[in-house]
């Protein structure tokens, strides 16, 4: 009969309808900036420069060897390389970077630079409310707003933090018992 | 008749008395005109927040529920918004007639309020030919449309006034013959003597013409054609934003867009106004022991029953492809608006009681059940033959 | 004379003028839409309601939507046609357009309103035309209707066999 598909269709809107006011699962929408929901682990969203210790200078883990940049598909981190040299974890001597800057404006999330740093010091945040309200030295992040403390990272991205922490103990051990051995060849 | 329910006319009268007598003439058009520029524009802002949480809820969202206590401040902020837009116009557009469709639309959209009753004595005109007038107006808003369509220079635009303007001649046929039934049997072509006919009650029931099978049929096919008329969804080709975009207003933005808009919805509380005053009876109640309710409250009611009416069809239906829109206003709305016009004649000539009742709907349940047969077993989908596209 | 009048006839005068003068097909039918418009308008403040408004429904809703249509569908919309007409067409316009007002004039000024000025408007409701055209003029409504029955059906049979030729 015509009409009848008309009229099973508006009882079905008009149960939707009610049904929202009655049964609150039905709602399935986050009210975002009050409720949110738990981030994936595996979110990125604009990378950040780790450091260890407490010390943001000290401790920074980029040598400023500048592969990330020259990955950088769209072209958005700018290093200058130091003068000095500093120890890194391991105590050997290295360059570190003077300038480090990323604009957010430009960054398209590859996670390239993640993916080419043989140092570990660079790895997406997942943060992802990064709007201002300056929109040019608001979004061009400098080498004090990238740097963030190891436990950030190890409380973002636990698993393969963890993995990165137990590889660089044992190349610090490896690097150790190297310097151990080494005096003890000398002095035979 | 109680204060409340004359409350408006008392204070019309009241400040025209109280105005100088030169200007008292001035006055009385100024308070008949105001009212209904400000009373409808409000309610378009009402229903537009309605119409939003009201298709949020029917697809199981909140809808907008940030500005103000549960979002009611939304049109404010939308006001502001379309004010503060930039106001583009296409470059090779024709630049006059791009400015003066919204206007024309505009102004033919708040013309048919003058012969709505909203109450008892409350009505701006009471022309002799109130439907006429009614349907004389609404035949120039086409033009609007086509005016916009044409003068964006867009063939998306143009597109969607070509639909329009079909869509709007097809279905103004139906929508005429459905109301020339009322016409027959109130006698009349003035809307305060239609209502005035279905104000009185037998029984419990009141003499509302949509209580009879022939007014019941007629005031379907009515909403209908109005749906289409005002380019609502399930009819809402013109606009159709999957496939044309917006159609005729796709090249307005800022302020322009807002007054379509507003034209439109104004549009249909005109329209359902027309519908409440033809078949429901207009300001009357609905029961005998309700009447000490004042008429406006009625009317505007009923017009917030059928305008929720609207939004929950447009919450439900598809929107229909061209060549079914068109069978279906030629194919079925056309022979049933025919047979209503001639079950109504026979229900005026009839005398009182159950053979009318039978017959009226004997015509009405025989003819619908013989077009429906034929709208649904003509959907076989033939080879498309291009004419003009070799 | 009064004001109204004036304005109504200023209106559709010009509307008409513009009809006749502007360059794009479109523009020239929108004029004549405000001048059919002015028309019905004049009629409404003559007291003829319902002539005032079949004229508005009839002629802006549905010949001047035609026209417009047809402009589109024949792609004239858009086109810079030449002056419309040279000299001596002009000049045959002219004789024919005022031909026809010499006669309206002279019907008008010989019948009998004009020169029985007591004799009041006769005030036709639309009750009495309704009666009418239902009992003294049945006839020639049923003829119209059926020519233009016939019309609308000989319409269709002209579109249809265009359709089948080209299959």
């Amino acid at each position: 009969m015509l009409g009848e598909g008309i009229v099973k269709g508006l009882a079905e809107t008009a149960r939707n309808f009610l049904g929202s006011f009655i049964e609150k699962d039905r709602l399935v929408t986050v009210q975002y900036p009050e409720e949110r929901l738990p981030v994936v682990e595996a979110a990125r969203m604009f990378p950040f420069l780790i450091y260890d210790g407490v010390d943001q200078e000290e401790g920074l883990r980029c040598v400023a060897c500048q592969i990330c940049e020259k990955e950088c598909p769209p072209q958005c981190i700018h290093i200058e390389k130091s003068k000095d040299k500093k120890p890194d974890f391991i105590g050997k001597q290295q360059f570190y970077p003077a300038v480090f800057d990323i604009d957010v404006s430009v960054c398209m999330s590859c996670q390239i630079c993640v993916e080419v740093c043989p140092f570990d010091a660079i790895r997406m945040d997942n943060e992802f409310e990064l709007s201002t309200d300056d929109r040019f030295a608001g979004l061009l992040w400098p080498k004090e707003k990238l740097a963030m403390p190891n436990e950030h990272y190890l409380a973002i991205h636990p698993t393969e933090a963890t993995e990165v922490e137990a590889r660089r103990a044992e190349e610090k051990a490896q690097a150790e018992a190297k310097k151990a051995s080494q005096p003890a060849a000398v002095a035979k | 008749m109680q204060p409340s329910d004359q409350v408006f006319v008392l204070l019309k009268h009241w400040l025209v008395g109280r105005s100088p007598a030169v200007m008292q003439p001035g006055v009385s058009i100024l308070l008949t005109i105001v009212p209904i520029l400000l009373i409808f524009p409000v309610l378009f802002a009402v229903t537009t927040v309605l119409e939003r949480k009201g298709l949020g809820r029917i697809q199981n969202r909140y809808g907008p529920n940030r500005v103000g206590p549960y979002g009611i401040l939304q049109p404010l902020a939308d006001g502001l918004k379309s004010l503060t837009k930039e106001d583009i116009v296409p470059s090779s557009a024709d630049r006059t007639v791009h400015f003066l469709a919204p206007l024309v639309l505009l102004a033919v959209a708040f013309l048919p309020y003058a012969v709505l009753p909203m109450g008892r004595n409350m009505v701006a005109v009471n022309l002799d030919s109130g439907v006429l007038f009614f349907f004389a107006i609404g035949a120039i808003s086409e033009l609007s449309v086509f005016m916009a369509g044409w003068s964006s220079r867009n063939k998306y635009s143009l597109l969607g006034a070509m639909r329009a303007v079909a869509q709007m001649i097809s279905y103004e046929v139906p929508l005429l013959l459905s109301s020339i039934a009322v016409i027959m049997a109130a006698g009349s072509l003035s809307t305060v003597e239609i209502v005035e006919k279905q104000s009185g009650f037998s029984g419990i029931f009141p003499h509302w013409y949509v209580l009879t099978p022939w007014g019941f049929a007629g005031f379907i096919l009515f909403m209908i054609a109005a749906t289409a008329e005002t380019n609502r969804s399930p009819f809402d080709l013109p606009e159709g934003e999957s496939e044309i975009i917006a159609g005729y207003y796709i090249e307005y933005s800022g302020f322009k867009f807002a007054l379509f808009f507003l034209g439109e919805y104004l549009g249909m509380f005109a329209i359902s106004g027309l519908g409440i005053t033809l078949f429901l009876g207009g300001w009357s109640a609905p029961l005998p022991f309700l009447t000490w309710v004042p008429s406006w409250i009625w009317f505007f009611g009923k017009l917030l029953g059928l305008i929720i009416g609207f939004i929950w069809v447009r919450g439900t239906l598809p929107r229909l492809r061209m060549d079914q829109l068109m069978n279906f206003a030629w194919k079925f709305m056309l022979p049933m608006a025919l047979v209503v016009v001639v079950s109504a004649g026979a229900w005026r000539f009839l005398p009182q009681g159950v053979t009318r009742w039978l017959v009226s709907m004997v015509f009405i349940a025989a003819a619908y059940v013989l077009l429906a047969r034929g709208v649904e077993t003509r959907n076989k989908i033939a080879k498309r033959t291009y004419r003009f596209a070799e | 004379m009064s004001a109204p009048f004036i304005i109504l006839a200023a209106v559709t005068l010009v509307g008409a003028c513009a009809a006749m003068l502007l360059r794009g097909l479109v523009h020239c039918a929108l004029a004549l839409a405000v001048a059919f418009a002015g028309i019905g308008a004049l009629y409404l403040n003559l007291g003829a309601q319902f002539l005032g408004l079949a004229q508005l429904l009839v002629y802006v809703g549905a010949i001047a939507v035609l026209i417009v249509f047809v402009v589109l569908l024949t792609r004239g919309g858009d086109s810079d046609s030449p002056p419309l007409s040279p000299a001596p067409r002009q000049f045959t316009g002219i004789l024919v357009a005022g031909a026809i007002f010499a006669i309206l004039a002279w019907a008008i000024f010989h019948s009998f309103a004009i020169h029985t000025p007591g004799m009041p408007a006769p005030q036709a409701t639309i009750r009495q035309l309704g009666a009418a055209l239902m009992e003294s003029y049945a006839l020639p409504l049923e003829v119209i209707g059926l020519m233009l029955t016939a019309a609308l059906i000989g319409a269709v049979i002209v579109a249809m066999k265009e359709k089948q030729g080209t299959q």
